[in-house]
């Protein structure tokens, strides 16, 4: 007798572990890949699936072959011109001349590309900003749910029983049973009456239908009180939790100052407030607000691509930010997070005001400010920002010097979610 | 079933279990019809992914890890995901009862066509040809794999995985020289292997203490002319050269080593029979299902798909295509059997010339001879036609880094037919695809320097993989290692030397 076995449903993901031990082993040089993924990725992305490429001959795995050279002949099918003796050029590299010295895996080219999950992809990311193990695991999450009533159902646990529901259900039944039953018995017994009044007892038609209305009785007293399927239990599911919306304003200094790597380092630090909102938001907007002497609103290709030079006046960003919650984004509907990325060189007399722009109109408005400055140095704007720190909970500041400095920022607000 | 009343078999896109049975029985009948000696079978149902996951791990249900696996895994998923390949619609192991994978996607006509392929074509193969008779015990080969797998997780979890990872990358580098081409195993059953294996490890390490006798030895021994060398006969197979004969290699390791030179082994059958196996497999599965047609079985509609996936299986681009990459195993095994065939049925005058042993032969006869006693380079050698040289237009170009240009060696020509045999042949001849290396020689008596030696052909140099095979051929012998060349005149030079660093421990 044939032998089919169904294996569909065993060992899935059974190469899971190569898969593991492959990422592990080339893990400096996926790093290295992701890196170069994140700086040209958007922010919204970031959690995307994402293919990356690794330099293949890292990877490579040597065997003895021959290499090219040497004296070999090779059979090639489909003659259509040549004649015993001709002779012709070596074809450029890689064509048919290559003979059999090519390598096995039949590939040439130049990066082993291939797509993280989510998972992998963020773990990377995370591990280069030093988040704490409890942090990677809740960020990595993506929707918390809830349990909510939705109606009754026929089935539950005893603690679930509604026993309003289920006696109203027995009520609903024993009438829409019984009803018809009861139409008949005052029938048979108006009839009896009526028999009763005019024959007398004995009379075998009264004997008949005392007998029809002793079992038409029966049946009526036979409907339960309660059956089982009248019972009705609470019903609850699961929904996700967040069904909120909120709005990310990415506020950065554009001018001369900032250069390519520090907009990467501000790219890493937007990139995780993002990803922190993704988890607790369904909605988010992104707000690019880049600034110099003056302040754009603008997409995310010319926030960090396009370069300025000139002064800093950071009020001017801060100002901007302020009409657009006002005019697009009510604090009723939506929850406000703001992150500022400067290297500190501020215009000397708009620090102080910056500080009062903020305390007095932003801070109020929003969940969470953050503001890094990426310099090695305290800057004025850094100095007048630390007289915040005391009075306001939503506000967090911090130097940056690598990545790893990224974390402490969120800190407070990733503790306070997270609890 | 009779003629009188032929129920046809079933026809639709979605295949039941009940469906594949039918096919099953009526292919099974009509290869027994034919004279197939086969394995039992077994059909497995997997789905796409498990099969790529079979892919990866070079086939096999079983397998220990390794990243290797897992880094042909994602190129292979990606390959499938952008849809440069279809997944082959078939995984079949040698194994007894013989293993067909079908893959949950495919139709029912593509799932009777791999049952006609792998589980009565190559089952038949494999239990028919000399060399899968000789080299793999189908009966065992499961057990092992899981012994392999069970012993290298043992291993990881007692010297750790990197270690064994590294001691496994070794061991890959070195499983093409890591076979006996020409040397016949001893009979004996797999079995016992597990058993075995403790008495090995004892035997072994007092085996390789040679290397360590320290106390001088009487130095009678020919004075004056080359001292003797460690080893008596130069040995091809590394693998094994190593898991006998290094100094450092802990009981465990030299497991590992063996472990991966018998999966090496049991797999070299494979590679010398690509195209005989191959070819069979799809000409049976062409002679079966045609006869099922014939019957008035199958349906029109079931013979036009099986139809299309077949020639596109054969399908051989020309040589100035721009997706040329080779000849096609497939075409010219699947071209030859059929050719083989009609040299038995209906030869014309050019083949009772050629071949006059098989000329109006019967043709199930022959063709079983030919499957059991031949392998690619003596079946090309033996049986390719030059009609069938001139369906395919094969040509040979011969390429010498000492002409500036390249020089067509031989056409389908009369007088190339002789030439151009033996020269597809010889390019079937994994003796002249693989570099011919051999350990030379152990200094036993000084710093224990392995030497191998590499004899050119045709002046073909080493690829430069060589370096890194070097370095991992060196960790596992665990001191120097010499690669040395020799020249057609005879004289010997050093091509490369690795230091091996002391082992920290």
């Amino acid at each position: 007798m044939l032998q089919i076995i169904d294996r569909r449903f065993d060992s899935k993901n059974k190469s899971a572990a190569n898969r593991g031990r492959f990422l592990k082993r080339f893990r400096g040089q996926i790093r290295k890949a992701v890196a170069d993924a994140i700086a040209q990725r958007s922010i919204k992305d970031i959690d995307k699936n994402e293919r990356i490429g690794i330099p293949a001959k890292d990877i490579s795995e040597p065997q003895f072959s021959l290499g090219k050279g040497g004296r070999r002949v090779r059979v090639l099918p489909g003659n259509d011109r040549f004649g015993r003796g001709d002779q012709m050029d070596r074809p450029p590299d890689s064509a048919a001349g290559q003979g059999r010295g090519g390598s096995p895996e039949g590939e040439g080219v130049d990066d082993f590309a291939f797509t993280l999950t989510r998972d992998e992809f963020l773990d990377i990311f995370f591990d280069d900003l030093a988040l704490p193990e409890l942090v990677k695991t809740q960020m990595a999450r993506i929707e918390e749910y809830r349990r909510v009533r939705a109606g009754f159902t026929q089935t539950g646990v005893p603690t679930n029983l509604s026993i309003v529901r289920s006696l109203r259900g027995a009520a609903g039944r024993r009438i829409a049973v019984g009803t018809p039953l009861a139409a008949r018995l005052r029938e048979l017994e108006a009839q009896l009456d009526d028999l009763l009044a005019s024959r007398g007892e004995s009379d075998p038609a009264v004997v008949e239908l005392r007998g029809e209305i002793a079992r038409l009785r029966a049946r009526i007293a036979r409907i339960p009180f309660i059956d089982s399927f009248d019972l009705r239990y609470r019903n609850r599911i699961v929904v996700p939790q967040p069904s909120t919306q909120a709005v990310m304003f990415c506020l950065m200094d554009v001018s001369g100052s900032m250069d390519e790597e520090k907009k990467l380092i501000a790219k890493r630090f937007f990139m995780l407030l993002y990803i922190f909102l993704t988890r607790t938001y369904e909605h988010i907007e992104v707000v690019f607000i880049r600034h110099h002497i003056l302040a754009f609103e603008v997409d995310e290709d010319d926030f960090f691509h396009s370069r300025e030079t000139g002064g800093t006046v950071v009020s001017t960003a801060l100002d901007l930010m302020q009409r657009i919650i006002r005019e697009r984004y009510s604090t009723a509907l939506w929850n406000i997070y703001g992150a500022e990325a400067s290297d500190g060189d501020n215009w000397d007399n708009d620090s102080p005001h910056c500080r009062e722009l903020l305390a007095d109109t932003i801070l109020p408005l929003v969940q969470y400010f953050a503001y890094i400055e990426i310099a090695p140095e305290p800057q004025n704007l850094w100095l007048e920002y630390q007289k915040l720190l005391g009075g306001h909970g939503n506000f967090a500041m911090q130097r940056i010097a690598e990545l790893t400095d990224i974390y402490p920022i969120f800190r407070e607000l990733f503790t306070k979610k997270l609890a | 079933m009779t003629a009188a009343h032929i129920e046809p078999l079933p026809y639709s896109s979605d295949w039941t279990e009940d469906g594949l049975r039918r096919y099953e029985a009526e292919i099974g009948r009509v290869a027994a019809a034919h004279g197939l000696d086969c394995y039992r079978h077994q059909i497995e149902i997997i789905t796409a992914e498990q099969m790529l996951d079979a892919y990866a791990s070079i086939g096999m249900p079983v397998f220990y890890h390794h990243w290797s696996f897992g880094k042909h895994f994602l190129a292979t998923e990606r390959n499938y995901k952008r849809g440069q390949m279809g997944l082959a619609y078939e995984i079949v192991i040698n194994s007894d009862p013989c293993i067909a994978y079908l893959m949950e996607e495919n139709t029912l006509t593509m799932q009777a066509l791999v049952i006609a392929h792998a589980a009565y074509g190559h089952n038949s193969f494999f239990k028919g040809n000399y060399l899968f008779k000789a080299w793999t015990s189908a009966d065992a080969i499961i057990d092992y794999l899981v012994f392999a797998r069970n012993y290298i997780a043992d291993c990881e979890e007692r010297h750790g995985q990197d270690e064994v990872e590294h001691l496994l990358d070794a061991c890959h580098a070195l499983m093409n020289v890591g076979v006996d081409r020409y040397k016949r195993p001893p009979k004996l059953s797999l079995d016992k292997e597990k058993a075995r294996q403790r008495e090995r490890e004892a035997y072994l390490q007092a085996h390789v203490n040679d290397l360590w006798r320290t106390l001088p030895r009487q130095e009678r021994t020919s004075v004056e002319g080359e001292r003797e060398r460690f080893v008596k006969e130069p040995e091809e197979n590394l693998l094994y050269f190593i898991e006998k004969n290094a100094p450092l290699l802990e009981p465990w390791q030299r497991e590992i080593v063996r472990i991966v030179r018998k999966i090496a082994q049991y797999f070299h059958p494979q590679r010398q029979t690509q195209v005989m196996n191959e070819g069979w497999a799809t000409f049976w599965h062409y002679t079966i299902l045609n006869t099922l047609y014939d019957e008035g079985l199958l349906a029109d509609g079931f013979m036009f798909e099986f139809l299309q996936s077949h020639s596109s299986v054969i399908y051989q681009p020309p040589y100035s295509a721009g997706w040329f990459s080779g000849i096609n195993p497939y075409t010219l095994g699947f071209s030859m059997w059929r050719d083989i065939r009609r040299i038995c049925e209906a030869p014309t005058d050019e083949d009772r010339n050629w071949f006059s042993d098989i000329a109006g032969s019967d043709w199930h006869e022959t063709l079983d001879f030919a499957m059991r006693n031949f392998k690619d380079e003596s079946f090309v050698a033996q049986y390719l036609s030059p009609k069938l040289m001139r369906d395919l237009r094969l040509f040979s170009i011969e390429d010498d880094d000492r002409e500036a240009r390249l020089r067509v060696a031989a056409i389908h020509d009369e007088g190339g037919y002789r030439e151009l045999r033996q020269q597809l042949s010889e390019q079937y001849n994994l003796g002249n695809r693989e570099p011919d290396l051999q350990v030379w020689d152990v200094d036993f008596r000084g710093d224990r320097t392995l030497t191998v030696r590499y004899t050119p052909r045709d002046r073909q140099p080493l690829a430069d993989s060589v370096d890194s095979v070097l370095e991992h051929l060196a960790s596992l012998w665990g001191f120097t290692v010499r690669l040395e060349e020799i020249s057609p005149d005879g004289s010997v030079e050093l091509l490369r030397e690795r230091q091996h660093e002391k082992r920290h421990r």
